[in-house]
């Protein structure tokens, strides 16, 4: 974490111990502000995280201690150092007991001062990335993780998180990349199976038949490989949630067996004649026009109808790009994380240019962006230069003509991806095949898809 | 426009030339601004405070600031021990982009492992009254080891560090005055 996301606040009725104490502390570069009282600290705790608080222990009103056990009803991770001008061993166990992180004997020497904030700042320090960690290994996502400043975001949050807690099944509509997979694990994570697994599936990535043996699973002997009996997804998500990813491109026996189970929560594994009961929860999505695919006869209106229960629209990141900024903070921080990379930021120049381009893979793709931008920033910020989004035209390089047809292809479809944004479904059209014959190409050429990694975050 | 800054001896005892020599001409070439020793007989007269048998460094950059000319920077140097309300110490304090700024040979010139030449003593002073010089400029801390603009809290680590800002301070002070129109 950058020194100026270190926010100070000094609390003390003293306006010279505020100012003096705030003065040397900003050389640092750390981010401060002062109050004359605990009332006033307390309002500013409501408005915004703090790293540190230094509150004064003898103040009129609401004395240091108070102010401590007010502070960590409001953010509990803030680090309260209490200052005192008359130490006792009293004072001093009182305050340690009442979560202090620390005291300082008023006047103290620069050198406590100095060596108590590094402390504190590489302890917070480790305290983020242990969470930033865990979240990626865990993909646990949460709604306080999704950063915007849309109000039509913040509308379409309220409403997921109230669908989230109801038991009706969802249908997450949007253009790839911006973020539904994240938002249905949000959902799941607010929802009362929370603790129940969360599966994925995406429909489009399978055939037929491999798509109906993955979601109900088959019975020894049902077809050609099966040597074993095996649970579906539908079995695995049993009491929790079932994410449908890309259900706009399953064939029509699918949808036919699909709509089954959404009414009678019952389904028969794949050559099996019992059936099996399943409590699921379906959040269902995709990029395509449903309505029109009804329209045009591709996709069952009766699933549909029972898919669309509560639809929500996630927006492309072209319709949100004051987020941009905020979203390349979030992921800077992020990605730093996971590379081990330290970057400051982005210049000036590289920011105009990330809010300029049309982000055809939405959200996904500046994450993507940004992590080419880390690995190829010569310096501590990144440039223009880095980002890789200038005119493919301008970069092409001579036709290599000791390449394998294999190793053409395989560029080539790394190429279309990464100016697709990592979305498959764009990637398939520019190469006019279909989707899940470049998935087999992807798996065959052990390309990254990207992560789904669309609001911000981790 | 050039920068000029006064450099003011506002100590008890006599200044030492050869040291405010020495302070002058690594200004000059630090900060690559015309210094120029300034004499005068006016102290700081509140600036003591009895009850801590220190002088307030906050009180005497007030009176700097007071005695301010305008598109002069003032670095004030003194032999008094300086204090802010909650340090037990400072060796310096300045206006973090003001006009003003102080430092105390005090403790500086305190012996260190046996070291009692005077040209350490100079050095330290020096290195600090380019630190404080520095912060009137725009200048943070630093944490590039041995820059002269990292936070030193005691003489190990104002004699660990250089004279010289590192290339990444030196070219925050570039920027710093293109952005203040001045051009070098």
């Amino acid at each position: 974490m950058s020194k100026e996301r270190t926010r100070i606040l000094v609390v003390d009725d003293e306006e010279i111990v505020r100012e003096s104490l705030s003065g040397w502390l900003a050389k640092d570069g750390y981010t401060l502000a002062t109050a004359h009282d605990g009332p006033t600290a307390l309002l500013m705790l409501r408005q915004g995280p703090w790293s540190i608080l230094l509150v004064d222990l003898k103040m009129p009103g609401m004395d240091g201690l108070q102010v401590l056990e007010a502070v960590k009803q409001i953010q509990p991770d803030v680090a309260v150092v209490i200052m005192t001008a008359y130490a006792t061993v009293e004072t001093a166990v009182e305050a340690m007991k009442s979560g202090a992180y620390d005291y300082l004997v008023k006047p103290f020497d620069p050198e406590e001062l100095s060596l108590m904030m590094v402390k504190i700042v590489a302890q917070q320090q480790l305290v983020r990335e242990n969470v930033l960690l865990r979240k990626v290994l865990k993909r646990d996502y949460h709604f306080r993780d999704m950063v915007s400043k849309n109000p039509g975001m913040h509308r379409m949050f309220d409403l997921a998180r109230s669908a989230a807690r109801s038991q009706s099944t969802i249908l997450l509509l949007g253009e790839s990349g911006t973020g539904k997979e994240l938002l249905a694990r949000a959902m799941h994570a607010e929802s009362p199976r929370h603790e129940a697994p969360f599966v994925a599936v995406s429909c489009a990535a399978l055939t037929e038949t491999l798509l109906e043996s993955e979601l109900f699973g088959h019975e020894k002997g049902s077809f050609t490989g099966a040597v074993a009996r095996r649970k579906g997804r539908f079995e695995s998500a049993h009491g929790g949630t079932l994410f449908l990813d890309e259900i706009g491109d399953i064939a029509p026996k699918l949808q036919l067996d699909l709509l089954r189970v959404l009414e009678e929560r019952k389904f028969f594994r794949v050559g099996g004649s019992d059936p099996v009961d399943v409590d699921v929860r379906i959040i269902a999505a995709t990029n395509r026009d449903l309505k029109k695919a009804v329209a045009d006869g591709q996709f069952r209106e009766d699933l549909y109808y029972r898919l669309n229960v509560i639809p929500i629209v996630l927006p492309p990141l072209r319709d949100r790009r004051e987020d941009i900024p905020l979203l390349v903070d979030h992921f800077l921080e992020h990605l730093s994380v996971e590379t081990d990379r330290k970057i400051e930021g982005v210049s000036a120049d590289a920011v105009a240019l990330l809010m300029r381009h049309d982000w055809p893979g939405n959200v996904r793709e500046l994450r993507n962006v940004l992590e080419r931008g880390m690995v190829v920033a010569k310096g501590s910020v990144i440039q223009p230069d880095d980002l890789g989004l200038m005119p493919s035209g301008l970069r092409a390089e001579p036709f290599d003509t000791s390449l394998t047809l294999d190793e053409v292809e395989r560029r080539h479809i790394t190429a279309v991806l990464q100016h697709a944004g990592g979305n498959v479904t764009q990637a398939a059209r520019t190469l006019a095949i279909d989707r899940v014959t470049l998935y087999n190409k992807i798996k065959k050429y052990g390309l990254r898809r990207g992560d789904d990694d669309a609001f911000g975050a981790n | 426009m050039a920068v000029n800054v006064h450099i003011w001896w506002i100590g008890a005892d006599a200044a030492d030339d050869r040291l405010m020599d020495a302070i002058r001409d690594w200004i000059t070439r630090v900060f690559r601004v015309q210094a120029r020793l300034y004499r005068h007989p006016d102290r700081p007269a509140d600036a003591f405070d009895p009850r801590r048998g220190q002088h307030s460094s906050t009180t005497i950059l007030k009176w700097l600031v007071g005695r301010e000319q305008p598109g002069h920077r003032t670095l004030a140097i003194t032999d008094a021990d300086l204090f802010i309300s909650v340090l037990t110490f400072v060796y310096g304090e300045a206006q973090l982009g003001g006009p003003a700024a102080v430092v105390s040979t005090a403790r500086l010139a305190v012996e260190q492992e046996n070291r009692h030449d005077p040209a350490v003593v100079t050095d330290r002073v020096v290195k600090e009254c380019i630190h404080e010089l520095g912060h009137t400029f725009g200048l943070l801390h630093c944490d590039t080891p041995g820059c002269v603009m990292t936070r030193s809290v005691n003489l190990i680590e104002v004699d660990a560090k250089r004279v010289t800002l590192c290339g990444l301070c030196d070219a925050r002070y570039r920027e710093l005055r293109q952005k203040d129109g001045h051009h070098e």
